[in-house]
């Protein structure tokens, strides 16, 4: 398989997303430009991620703009498909938008940008994962029925929780729903996450838990 | 003809605007009385060609539902000079 990831103007993780695609999981990656839409070398096998940043400087909402790019065309088209697609942080924000996952990013409830590490509890492993967050609207929110149904289906991929798993008030550092830190579409192909694995992916960054994410979610 | 489309983008009534809550805090550091809630959203103008007032307004419409607002986050008011 080949992992695709999609440059906006704006973006600024799409670097760190391909080094840890590449040299932490030796995996084949393409750079895909935003005004570009040809991916007719990718197959439903492949997997295209959409990297963190402020594309087109989050200008009328957090990917609003970005979603109606040429490449994003394409995207919903092979994400239509069944191919796996990633959207981490900017990327989570530019699929709500695209409507490929449901509900919204909201500014954060203290009003502050957040940049530290938090623990995740969900697939991958039983323990909580470290990975850090650095975003100002990742408050997610839905009405009530998306709600339900995401958690009825096991939509929610990852909480916000404590050092120890456990997912409590205390935990949730930007007042998002139910503690939701990154979710998937009904069919199983479509995630979005807010905090960055990519950014926790290698030995020389003193944390490698944003492979067990990497891996269980674009790999298995 | 043109006609000046003006569009209102807001939060929703029932969600928290943290925007708004802090320029409510900077408000009250201006000693300003009187004031107990704030709300931020968008004032957008869009120069329109369209043969009649209702054409213009439902061009508006459309890009205002495909583009310039979430339905879920905002609300929006459209109105046509």
């Amino acid at each position: 398989m080949k992992f695709g990831v999609v440059v906006f103007p704006g973006s600024n993780c799409d670097r760190d997303m391909q080094e840890a695609l590449q040299n932490d999981l030796n995996q084949e990656v393409v750079m895909l430009w935003h005004k570009d839409k040809d991916i007719s070398s990718f197959t439903t096998n492949d997997c295209i991620v959409l990297p963190g940043g402020f594309s087109y400087g989050d200008y009328m909402r957090c990917g609003a703009i970005a979603r109606f790019s040429p490449m994003m065309q394409s995207v919903i088209e092979f994400a239509n498909k069944g191919g796996k697609v990633l959207g981490v942080c900017n990327g989570f924000q530019v699929l709500c938008e695209a409507q490929l996952l449901p509900g919204v990013l909201l500014r954060n409830a203290n009003q502050q940008f957040i940049c530290k590490n938090v623990y995740l509890k969900g697939v991958g492993s039983d323990k909580a994962l470290k990975i850090p967050i650095a975003h100002g609207e990742g408050r997610y929110f839905a009405d009530q029925k998306t709600l339900e149904e995401l958690e009825k289906n096991n939509q929610v991929i990852y909480h916000y929780c404590d050092e120890n798993g456990n997912i409590t008030a205390e935990a949730n550092p930007n007042g998002t729903t139910n503690n939701i830190a990154g979710i998937r579409n009904a069919a199983g192909n479509v995630f979005g996450m807010m905090p960055h694995p990519e950014r926790a992916s290698s030995d020389a960054l003193g944390n490698i838990d944003g492979q067990i994410i990497l891996k269980t979610l674009l790999m298995s | 003809m043109t006609f000046s489309v003006q569009v209102k983008v807001m939060p929703l009534k029932d969600l928290l605007d943290p925007q708004g809550k802090a320029v409510m805090g900077g408000l009250n550091n201006l000693g300003l009385k009187g004031i107990n809630d704030v709300r931020v959203g968008k004032h957008i103008t869009l120069q329109v060609d369209a043969a009649n007032e209702d054409e213009a307004k439902k061009i508006a419409e459309d890009a205002t539902k495909k583009l310039l607002a979430n339905p879920v986050m905002e609300y929006f008011e459209i109105s046509v000079n």
